[in-house]
C-alpha cells in the first residue's frame, strides 16, 4: 500500500548517546575523548560505556573485575553512577524535547517518542533542530530516528547512531524504497524492538535473520510460530502503526505509577497517601517483572489548566543506595523526594512515581558487596507481601510511615560531584 | 467558587492563594531558560572588577549566543574558567577583571569552548542562621 505523503506518520524516537557518560563529559572536559565506563550501583558491572570503551570490546553489563586488566592497560577511567546528576539531565532533556511537540513519550531515562505529526514536510531539518537543541542546552549529544511506527524509529535511530553520514538524524520517511531495504537488510533481527534474544534465535533458524527479512515475513504464519507480538512487529515494519508501548514486551525500561487526583491534594499528609500507594502498585509490578531500580522518580503538580490558581510543578529524582525492589525502601526515598518537592499554598492535581534505571534480577548487578543477609531476608518479606495482597488484594498490607530499615550505605568510590542537584557541590570555575 | 477549593476543615482562605497577587519569585528573575541554566561555583579573584569574588554563585545560561563582552564560562586547557569574552580584530580573548591577571590570547586556529554565558553573580553577605 502507498499512502499519500501527507499522510506518513512522523514518528521521533530521540535518545542520548551513551547518556551517563555523556552527562559526566558535560562538567568534566577531562573525559572528552578519553575512554570512560560508569559502573552500576556498588560498582559493580558496565552500565555505560564511551565510543572509546565500545571500541575495546567491553560489552554492557561487563563486570568490573572482569575489566580491571582491561582498564589498566587502556586508561579506562570507571566512575560511579550518579543517578542524581543523570536525573536532572534526564529531565531537562525531555522537558526541552517537549517544546518540539506536547506530543512526547518518555521511554527509558534518556529516550523518548515525539510525534511530529502526519505529512511532516521538514522531518529530517527538525531533527537536526532538535539534536543542536540539546547539545546546546544541555551539552549532550543525541541521535534522532524518524519513521511512520515506533518500532521502524528505533530502527532508524540505530542507524543514525551506527552510520556517520546521517550525522546522527536518519529519517526512513525521506529515503528511497531501494536504500531503506538495503538499510534494513544490514540490520540483525535480534536489534529489533521487541524482539528477545530467544525469539531472534529462532527467528533465525526459519532463515529469518535481518530486519528486512522480517518485514517481508508472514504475520499470521509468526502469530501462530510466535505470539501476536512477533505479527505486530512485522506491521510496523511494513509502516502500520499498530504497536503501543505497553504492548512490547521486553522488560519495560522505566515502570510508573501517576495519576490525577478525583480532588484536589493540600497537604502533605494527603500525598504522602497517595504516592506510598504509588510506591505500592510501581514495586509490585518491578518485582512481577523480575528487575531492581537503581533510582526513583518523584514528581507533583498543580493543574496547570486552572490558570486562576498559583501553579507548581517539580520533580526529583533520587539514587537509591543500592539496586532494589524492596517496597520500605523504595517508600522511604519517595517520602525523602516529598519533603524535598512539597510547597504549602498549592492545590496539587497530580503525582506519580517512576522507578528508573531498571536491571534485571538474575544478572546480579551491584550486589557483589552488599550485604546477603539483609538482602535475602528483604527478598523473603517481600514474597510474603505480594503473597498476601495476591491472597487478600492489594490494599491488604500497607506501609506504616517511615520505616526504620536497615541501614544501607551506598558504596559508590568513584562518583563525580551532585554537579546539578547539591549546592555544595556546584562545579567550579576558575577565577 | 473559591470555598470548592478550600480544603475540607479549612476555616479561612489562604492568602497564599489570593488571586490579586503573587508574591514575587526569584527564579523568574534569574533565570531565562529553565533547562538551559547551570550554577557554578566561583574560585579565585581575577574576576572582582566586575563583581565577581571567591565563593560567589554564578547563573550560567547555555541557551544564550556568546557575544563580545559577556563574562563566560569556557574551557581553557582542560578546566574551566569565568573570564570576559572579548573579540579584537580577529582574535578571541578572555580577559580578567583584576590588574594582577593577564588576558588569555586563543590562537586563531585554536578551537575555543564556551560552555555558558553568566547571567548574574550571586554574593552571599549573611550566613543563614538555621540549617
Ligand atoms: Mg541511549
Amino acid at each position: 500500500m502507498v499512502a499519500a505523503p501527507a499522510d506518513i506518520p512522523h514518528i521521533a524516537l530521540i535518545d542520548g548517546n551513551n547518556f551517563y557518560v555523556s552527562c559526566e563529559r558535560v562538567f568534566n572536559p577531562y573525559l572528552r575523548e578519553r575512554p570512560v565506563v560508569v559502573l552500576s550501583n556498588n560498582d559493580g558491572c558496565a552500565v555505560a560505556r564511551s565510543n572509546e570503551v565500545k571500541a575495546l570490546g567491553v560489552k554492557m553489563g561487563e563486570p568490573w573485575f572482569r575489566l580491571r586488566t582491561l582498564a589498566q592497560q587502556h586508561g579506562i577511567i570507571a566512575l560511579s553512577s550518579n543517578y542524581g546528576l543523570y536525573g536532572d539531565m534526564s529531565q531537562r532533556m525531555m522537558a526541552l524535547l517537549h517544546q518540539f511537540t506536547p506530543h512526547q513519550e518518555i521511554y527509558s531515562i534518556d529516550e523518548c517518542f515525539l510525534d511530529l505529526g502526519p505529512g511532516c514536510p521538514n522531518a529530517t531539518a527538525l531533527g537536526h533542530a532538535i539534536q543542536s537543541r540539546i547539545a546546546r542546552s544541555v551539552g549532550l549529544p543525541v541521535g534522532v530516528g524518524i519513521a511512520a511506527t515506533k518500532t521502524l524509529a528505533k530502527l532508524a535511530n540505530h542507524v543514525a547512531k551506527k552510520h556517520p553520514a546521517y550525522a546522527g538524524v536518519c529519517n526512513f520517511n525521506a529515503l528511497d524504497q531501494m536504500e531503506l531495504n538495503t538499510l534494513l537488510a544490514s540490520i540483525d533481527v535480534g536489534t529489533v524492538w521487541g524482539v528477545g534474544t530467544r525469539s531472534a534465535n529462532r527467528l533465525r533458524a526459519l532463515n529469518i535473520a535481518t530486519a528486512r527479512d522480517l518485514q517481508q515475513s508472514n504475520g499470521p504464519f509468526l502469530r501462530k510460530h510466535f505470539s501476536i507480538v512477533m505479527e505486530r512487529i512485522v506491521l510496523e515494519l511494513n509502516g502500520h502503526p499498530c504497536l503501543a508501548i505497553e504492548e512490547v514486551t521486553p522488560p519495560r525500561q522505566r515502570i510508573q505509577a501517576a495519576r490525577s487526583f478525583g480532588a484536589p491534594v493540600h497537604t502533605q499528609e494527603g500525598l504522602e497517601a497517595a504516592i506510598l500507594t504509588f510506591v505500592r502498585l510501581a514495586s509490585g509490578r518491578l518485582r512481577q517483572q523480575g528487575s531492581r531500580a537503581g533510582a526513583l522518580h518523584l514528581f507533583l503538580r498543580t493543574n496547570r489548566f486552572r490558570e486562576q490558581d498559583p501553579q507548581y510543578a517539580a520533580g526529583v529524582t533520587l539514587p537509591l543506595p543500592d539496586l532494589t525492589d524492596d517496597e520500605l525502601l523504595l517508600a522511604r526515598a519517595a517520602m525523602r523526594g516529598l519533603t524535598a518537592l512539597y510547597r504549602p499554598g498549592y492545590a496539587y492535581h497530580k503525582a506519580g512515581v517512576i522507578l528508573l534505571a531498571l536491571e534485571e534480577n538474575h544478572q546480579g548487578c551491584g550486589d557483589l558487596f552488599a550485604d546477603p543477609v539483609v538482602k535475602r531476608r528483604s527478598a523473603a518479606l517481600m514474597t510474603t507481601l505480594d503473597t498476601l495482597r495476591h491472597r487478600f488484594g492489594p490494599k491488604a498490607i500497607r506501609l506504616a510511615g517511615e520505616e526504620q530499615a536497615t541501614d544501607w550505605q551506598g558504596r559508590s568510590g568513584n562518583r563525580s560531584p551532585r554537579y546539578t542537584t547539591h549546592w555544595d557541590e556546584l562545579p567550579v570555575a576558575r577565577a | 467558587m473559591m470555598l470548592i477549593q478550600t480544603p475540607v476543615g479549612a476555616g479561612f482562605p489562604s492568602p497564599a492563594r489570593d488571586e490579586r497577587g503573587v508574591a514575587l519569585n526569584l527564579e523568574q528573575l534569574l533565570i531565562e531558560h529553565q533547562e538551559a541554566t547551570f550554577f557554578w561555583r566561583v574560585e579565585g579573584h581575577s574576576m572582582t572588577g566586575m563583581g565577581i569574588h571567591h565563593g560567589d554563585i554564578l547563573v550560567v545560561d547555555r541557551a544564550l549566543e556568546p557575544v563580545s563582552g559577556h563574562v563566560v564560562v569556557a574551557v581553557v586547557d582542560g578546566g574551566f574558567v569565568v573570564k570576559q569574552l572579548i573579540r579584537r580584530t580577529n582574535r578571541l580573548i578572555l580577559r580578567s577583571a583584576h590588574p594582577d591577571y593577564p588576558e588569555i590570547m586563543i590562537d586563531p586556529e585554536q578551537e575555543l569552548t564556551i560552555w555558558g554565558v553568566v547571567r548574574w553573580s550571586l554574593h552571599r553577605l549573611t550566613y543563614r542562621t538555621s540549617p
